[in-house]
């Protein structure tokens, strides 16, 4: 059902239908769940979504290690040449989910928790400037929830298995194509902006310090998005990728499968790997495992 | 057959899909073959799990699983203290499973009265599992949907007996899965349904002669 994204993006074009539109009604005509329980799915993840964000800017909660947390704080007051457009929105807002979850804070795994950040950021940081209605939004979850199944069908969408190009690169790619939804573009343009998102995403590693889901995977959420902000500009412009978005994809899988497995969230490679990397790690698990005695 | 809300979901407790959310739903599934709050379980984490399974609190989110709890439930966080205080002993080792298996798997041998299972799941990614072993069985499900498991002497009959019991109330059935290890051999039954069974239906199929081991697992995803 979701097998190709260049297919399904024929068949929305045809029917003359947004790609999220598309995915709501090949879901409920596959009778898993109807369209309504699908609907009140995403609303309810939009709504979790926004809680996240608005827990996460204050800036005032730590991570289980105490390695990050309060960054999002800081971009709520940006200095440098991109104040006050939607780029620091953005990153403000995937620096905010990220760090909620962190925190074992309650997120939508979209489509993981590991890239929860990309999503929201993306598309409520674009809606802070340029506000649309709710079921815009919740159109444009669905587009790229329908993104993501290609993406797991095809490729993957665990960091375990094909670092992190299949977790921030995956949600990267799902928010550059509902950004574009979002904003009126066509399913085609939305597959040029997933492509141009995952051609800048393939082969990034998954490297977090000891592990855990906060070194660099709260700071990746925010250059995830960053990176989508780019493929949706270039896309809405005209520009077209020449590799088509299937292939992208399969691309991705393919070099997950073949990555090595320091790089896939063993924390054996990497950012993980530097001696402050190390350092770091060792001295917080220490103390977890001390506060767990 | 993927959801769009496996992707746009699940809502969760932090850090992880696969080590956390995922790595709970294995749990909830385990659970529900022994039908209700395990006694004890004996948990092996295998390769990601039990490499960096500690800090992503994938003890904590197994834990919680086996005891009921589901993804988005703030209780996960402090599972491992609430399993002791509910009477659920609980044993964590780290393992290498013999054969291919997923990055991220555990085998979980669980008691509760006369009933025990070993189940061997792995979690896929976005909190997506899929359960690989169920008692030596090869299976493959993933508790999306209520299901029934059994084991059945390899005789005639068993599937058409069981659906016609199923037809009876009008309960629908998604997908039949069987496996065996040997041809004359007992086999696993796996039947994926649209809504739970009823207690009519589970009579009629408990009362088979080469039926054992019957047990209806409430969805959990």
């Amino acid at each position: 059902m979701f097998e190709s994204l260049g297919e399904l993006v024929e068949r929305a074009e045809k029917d003359g239908i947004s790609l999220g539109e598309l995915g709501l009604r090949l879901e409920a005509e596959g009778g898993l769940r109807t369209r309504d329980e699908v609907e009140r799915g995403l609303t309810r993840a939009l709504a979790v979504m926004r809680g996240a964000v608005e827990r996460g800017l204050p800036g005032d909660l730590r991570s289980v290690s105490g390695l990050v947390g309060g960054d999002a704080a800081r971009l709520t007051r940006p200095v440098g040449p991109l104040a006050g457009t939607v780029f620091t929105e953005v990153l403000a807002a995937a620096l905010a989910v990220q760090e909620v979850n962190a925190a074992m804070g309650v997120i939508v795994a979209a489509p993981t928790a590991g890239g929860a950040g990309v999503l929201p950021g993306v598309l409520l940081g674009i809606a802070k400037l340029r506000p649309v209605p709710d079921a815009v939004l919740v159109r444009a979850l669905a587009t790229a929830g329908l993104i993501g199944a290609v993406v797991a069908h095809r490729a993957s969408l665990s960091g375990a298995e094909g670092g992190c190009q299949a977790e921030t690169g995956a949600a990267a790619g799902m928010a550059a194509g509902a950004g574009v939804e979002m904003l009126g573009g066509s399913p085609t343009v939305a597959a040029h902006a997933v492509a141009l998102t995952m051609q800048g995403t393939l082969g990034l590693v998954c490297d977090p310090l000891g592990g855990l889901v906060e070194v660099p995977c709260v700071y990746r959420n925010a250059t995830g998005g960053a990176i989508a902000l780019a493929g949706i500009e270039m896309a809405l412009a005209g520009i077209r990728f020449p590799i088509p978005v299937d292939e992208v994809i399969d691309t991705m899988g393919e070099i997950g499968r073949t990555m090595d497995v320091r790089y896939r969230e063993t924390a054996g490679g990497g950012l993980a790997a530097t001696p402050t990397g190390r350092k770091l790690a060792k001295e917080r698990l220490v103390q977890l495992r001390r506060k767990g005695e | 057959m993927i959801s769009l809300l496996d992707i746009i979901g699940p809502v969760m407790v932090g850090p992880s899909s696969s080590h956390t959310a995922g790595a709970c739903r294995i749990g909830l599934f385990a659970r529900g073959l022994v039908g209700g709050q395990p006694e004890s379980a004996e948990v092996e984490l295998h390769g990601s799990f039990a490499r960096t399974g500690t800090g992503h609190g994938t003890d904590r989110a197994i834990a919680g699983g086996l005891l009921g709890f589901f993804p988005d439930d703030e209780r996960l966080r402090d599972s491992l203290e609430l399993a002791e205080a509910a009477g659920l002993r609980l044993k964590f080792s780290n393992t290498k499973l013999r054969g291919e298996h997923h990055p991220n798997t555990t085998r979980i041998t669980l008691r509760r009265e006369e009933h025990q299972a070993v189940v061997t799941g792995a979690s896929l990614g976005a909190g997506r599992i899929m359960i690989n072993e169920i008692d030596g069985f090869a299976v493959e499900v993933n508790g999306a949907l209520p299901t029934l498991v059994f084991v059945a002497q390899d005789v005639p009959g068993i599937v058409s007996a069981v659906t016609t019991a199923l037809a009876r109330q009008g309960e629908n059935i998604a997908t039949i899965k069987v496996s065996r290890r040997q041809k004359g051999g007992a086999a696993i039954h796996i039947y994926e349904l649209d809504q739970s069974p009823s207690p009519e239906t589970l009579g009629v199929i408990r009362a088979l002669p080469a039926v054992s081991h019957l047990r209806a697992l409430p969805r959990i995803a």
